[in-house]
């Protein structure tokens, strides 16, 4: 579906990372294959450090700690804030909303609204979409967009498919009403059929955690997880994605009457390299206006890679000029998403860690 | 172009002999992963990019299919 905004606009980005840092090569050896071959891996798919949380840390505590370095800094001011939208897979509890709980910790007033989705891969630009519908209401004037996921704490640190790119991660993207003449597209779809692909699956009411669920099995590829873990079909991820966002980014640029070379930069979401290069091929971009460095840095934090990329390569750029992006998420649900907006002169676009 | 694909297979898996194989993928000689870095040595070694689409273990199979594979994306 095509969609179209006017008069919106993101005002500052603030990523949040753990600093607790880890290396391939450290966990090489818990997966079930010759260190040669994962070393070529390593290279093909852009693997090399990530960054995860340490002990129970949830994604409030993530989240709580970048408001309050916005609020400490002056970047945002409390009682400013309308709708706070939450997107994550990782939620503190099943309830309540772990929205609600952030803004309990926060202190924030009770005059607004609090939004729980979930949503992984795509996640940001649903999230945005959101922030704009909300937006259209008159008597909302910002909304605070926050993604965050701790998805290594349900990632088995034997599963060589998950484990090495798994990143945790948060974001703090602010989204005001523009009183420029601006306009977004976008475009979302959806097919819940293929939903089994990206799943985690005990833990939900359909199959709640017991200790059954947690007996670790090998998988034909010598793998070993849970069913209390992530599990991902790579095979079958990879193939959705080369099949359905090439179309959906074409489809994209049509509706927009943008020609693909006035794009400055294309911000996908960022599984591995060896997938977005693939993608920059396909679409017939250069590889230089894809970046796919996040993955190997920081690891692949779902909703979050999008403004991960964003702060890092783009972070001063951002703060001065402004510039065309396309961004691009796909992923969990199966779902596939795409932007096409003018983002810059942010009052804030920067990395904190936790 | 065979030699070259044969040795490619080689670095890959040296412990497998490709000559003497009806089915990679059912041989269990090639898994998933092992293709990603197939379709990277190939893209590098014959200067093409292969089509995500076709990334799929069923091109991988036999060293034809392999060879079919580049020669369609060097068509490109």
């Amino acid at each position: 579906m095509n969609l179209k905004f006017h008069n919106k606009k993101i005002t500052g980005i603030l990523t949040i990372l753990p600093a607790n840092e880890i290396k391939f090569e450290d966990e090489m050896l818990n997966y079930n294959f010759t260190a040669a071959k994962s070393l070529k891996l390593k290279m093909a798919m852009g693997y090399d450090t990530h960054r995860v949380v340490e002990g129970d840390t949830c994604v409030s505590d993530l989240c709580v700690h970048g408001m309050d370095y916005l609020f400490k800094n002056n970047l945002l001011a409390k009682d400013d804030i309308d709708a706070l939208i939450l997107v994550t897979q990782s939620p503190d509890h099943i309830m309540p909303p772990t929205s609600n709980i952030i803004q309990g910790r926060l202190g924030l007033k009770h005059d607004m609204i609090c939004l729980d989705i979930n949503q992984g891969c795509a996640g940001y630009v649903l999230g945005l979409v959101q922030a704009f519908m909300l937006l259209e209401q008159e008597c909302i004037r910002k909304v605070v967009l926050l993604n965050a996921d701790v998805l290594s704490r349900k990632v088995s640190k034997r599963d060589r498919n998950s484990n090495p790119l798994i990143g945790d991660a948060a974001s703090v993207t602010v989204v005001e009403k523009d009183s420029c003449d601006s306009e977004i597209f976008g475009n979302i779809r959806m097919d819940g059929s293929r939903a089994e692909a990206l799943m985690i699956p005990a833990g939900g009411f359909r199959l709640p955690s017991s200790a059954e669920t947690a007996v670790m099995e090998e998988d034909p590829n010598g793998n070993f997880r849970s069913r209390d873990h992530l599990v991902m079909k790579g095979d079958e991820v990879f193939n959705f994605v080369q099949q359905e966002v090439p179309p959906m980014i074409e489809e994209l640029l049509q509706f927009s009457s943008c020609d693909k070379e006035d794009v400055s930069w294309y911000l996908f979401h960022q599984p591995n390299k060896f997938m977005l290069n693939k993608l920059a091929d396909k679409i017939g971009i250069q590889r230089e206006k894809m970046p796919a460095n996040v993955v190997e840095k920081f690891g692949n934090s779902s909703g979050v890679t999008i403004p991960v990329n964003i702060a890092y390569n783009l972070g001063d750029t951002l703060l001065r000029e402004h510039v065309k992006v396309c961004m691009a998420g796909f992923g969990v649900g199966l779902t596939w998403a795409s932007l096409l907006l003018d983002i810059g002169k942010l009052q804030f676009n920067q990395i904190i860690n936790f | 172009m065979r030699e070259k694909v044969i040795q490619i297979l080689s670095e890959l898996r040296p412990e497998f002999d490709f000559n003497d194989s009806l089915n990679f993928m059912e041989e269990g000689m090639l898994d998933s992963f092992d293709i990603i870095n197939l379709v990277t040595a190939l893209d590098q070694e014959f200067g093409i990019s292969i089509d995500g689409i076709d990334v799929l273990p069923d091109n991988f199979s036999t060293i034809d299919r392999i060879i079919g594979l580049v020669e369609k994306n060097r068509a490109v």
